[in-house]
């Protein structure tokens, strides 16, 4: 291949040439993947950086998102003279294997039916996603990446990424993340899941088919996780007990409290934008999801530098997660950085401003690239 | 530019080694160290704010508490542990030692010398805890809670059974001979390593 500088940059998509193999043993076909580009590939092909989006994110990571029309997702962390910067890096962002958003996932057709796939698409866990990035990567002919960054999920397939393919990822940026999903996260996953599959427009999963979409579902499941997003001092900072465009409470289910309205509206957004087989299926990935025991173990031998981020007021995915994976890189010897940052939005703060997390990933990008 | 005490421990450091700083703060002395002398510095550090600080200067800085957490740290996995200006901010200095010297083929300990005529002055003559350049802060709100002299340090190293491989004494700045360090030099470095 040349070495020449590559500037693609939008709205792309691939169909990886060969099949993918999944954990659970199905072998995909026809892969299709819809990434977003920015910036330009340098002449030795080693600037560039894999953004990994969370749960019901996309790969709309810093360009307005085609059916809401709002600004990508982490604007804040990747743009001009951000640290994630399309001047010095080729920055990349998939939708996730699974997803809805133009990668193959649930709501693609099934090529041996030629139906939509529907709970007949093969289970899915956070390797998998990463082996299609990964596949995504070959095609483009990128052999190393400079960086691998991810928040919540996405701090998971970073994981994955330095740990299966070490000699790929130069560096990985975890933060509000964890190694395994805990018993608690996948309880409130259950609680989601339940609501979408007890929507009677569910229909087994084969709602496309009817031209429906268990909208009802996906919303509380959407309302239930975003409580968990948050924290009780932002909550009570943010709503308190106020009430919704009334003077006093109206002995009914109305949304009384301010607080109510602003779940409901989360969900009814939510369900204009996400499918609900898609979070079925991601949320039993990042389940499945554990790095395994001693932690350690999975970082022995690994040579990539880990900057790994929690935020105080996480409940989600508290501290002692990720300080848990800083105990593991240290006991296997890696380099590694680990800082617990200050935020009072819980879980959230990841994505929104936060200065001191842009102050270290980018020192600490920055580092690896002189 | 370092401060008269990280510039001693600097000055112990060869070319190429590696390190753990433990206490290493904002990593000023990591970052020299890494920009001077090639060290393959790792830090650790109790302070957010200051881990913060360390890893937008690019270094590999884990935020813990040392005395939990050192024994997290692979033994023999650096030639030098240092621990710099946080002896006397442990619980159980003896204990952070055993661990320095676990982790570090040698380590190289830092400490203000309480021993020094300036807060003996103090106490003797105002009856009160010093408060000095080199401690500046009252005695109920200071992380200092252990202090000890020069020869407080060397009795330690003797009951532990560690070998001092070299040691250097400054006071403001300028080196004081070891034979009247304890009672001359505001800070005391010491080289040590398993006896």
């Amino acid at each position: 291949m040349a070495s020449v500088a590559i500037r693609v940059e939008g709205d792309l998509r691939v169909t990886l040439p060969g099949p993918l193999r999944l954990d659970c043993g199905v072998v995909l076909e026809g892969v299709e993947i819809a990434y977003t580009a920015l910036g330009t590939l340098n002449a030795a092909r080693d600037n560039a950086v894999l953004v990994c989006h969370a749960l019901t994110g996309d790969q709309h990571v810093a360009s307005p998102h085609p059916l809401t029309g709002k600004p990508g997702w982490w604007t804040r962390m990747v743009g001009a003279g951000k640290p994630i910067d399309p001047a010095r890096h080729f920055v990349i962002c998939a939708n996730i294997l699974g997803g809805c958003m133009g990668t193959t996932g649930p709501s693609s057709l099934n090529p041996a039916t030629g139906r939509v796939w529907g709970l007949e698409f093969p289970v899915i866990t956070i390797a998998d996603m990463v082996r299609t990035q990964a596949a995504l990567l070959d095609v483009l002919g990128i052999e190393v990446l400079r960086a691998v960054v991810g928040g919540s999920m996405g701090g998971m397939q970073a994981l994955v990424w330095a740990t299966a393919h070490p000699k790929r990822v130069r560096s990985a940026v975890v933060i509000a993340s964890a190694a395994r999903h805990s018993a608690q996260n996948i309880a409130f996953h259950e609680v989601g899941r339940q609501a979408i599959m007890a929507d009677p427009r569910w229909r087994g999963g084969r709602y496309a088919e009817a031209g429906v979409t268990p909208a009802a579902g996906l919303a509380v499941a959407r309302m239930a996780a975003h409580i968990t997003y948050l924290s009780e001092p932002g909550l009570q900072a943010k709503f308190g007990r106020r009430l919704q465009a009334r003077e006093a409470v109206s002995f009914g289910f109305d949304a009384d409290f301010q607080v109510e309205s602003y779940l409901r509206h989360q969900g009814m957004s939510f369900v204009e934008r996400f499918d609900a087989n898609s979070y079925l299926y991601i949320t039993r990935a990042m389940d499945y999801f554990d790095l395994g025991m001693p932690l350690a173990d999975a970082f022995r031998g690994v040579a990539t530098r880990f900057c790994v981020v929690s935020f105080d007021s996480d409940w989600l995915y508290p501290t002692s997660e990720s300080r848990r994976i800083a105990q593991a890189l240290v006991a296997a010897g890696c380099h590694a950085s680990f800082v617990e940052l200050s935020s009072p939005f819980g879980h959230d703060a990841f994505l929104l401003e936060a200065p001191e997390l842009n102050r270290v990933v980018d020192g600490f990008l920055r580092a690896g690239e002189c | 530019m370092l401060k008269p005490g990280l510039a001693a421990i600097a000055a112990v450091i060869p070319h190429g080694a590696s390190v753990l700083d433990v206490g290493c703060g904002d990593g000023a002395l990591l970052a020299w160290l890494r920009d001077h002398k090639g060290v393959d510095g790792r830090g650790v550090e109790i302070d957010p704010v200051r881990v913060a600080s360390a890893v937008a200067r690019g270094l590999s800085v884990i935020q813990a508490d040392a005395e939990a957490e050192l024994a997290d740290w692979p033994a023999g996995s650096v030639d030098y542990a240092i621990l710099s200006e946080t002896l006397q901010a442990m619980q159980a200095p003896h204990r952070v030692l055993e661990q320095l010297l676990r982790i570090g083929a040698r380590a190289v300990v830092a400490f203000p010398n309480f021993g020094h005529w300036r807060a003996r002055l103090h106490l003797l003559l105002k009856g009160r805890m010093p408060v000095t350049k080199s401690l500046p802060v009252s005695w109920y709100e200071t992380d200092n809670i252990h202090f000890c002299t020069v020869d407080d340090f060397r009795d330690l190293v003797r009951t532990m059974g560690l070998a001092v491989e070299a040691e250097a004494h400054l006071s403001d700045g300028r080196r004081v001979p070891a034979a009247s360090a304890n009672w001359r030099a505001d800070t005391a470095l010491f080289v040590l390593r398993r006896g």
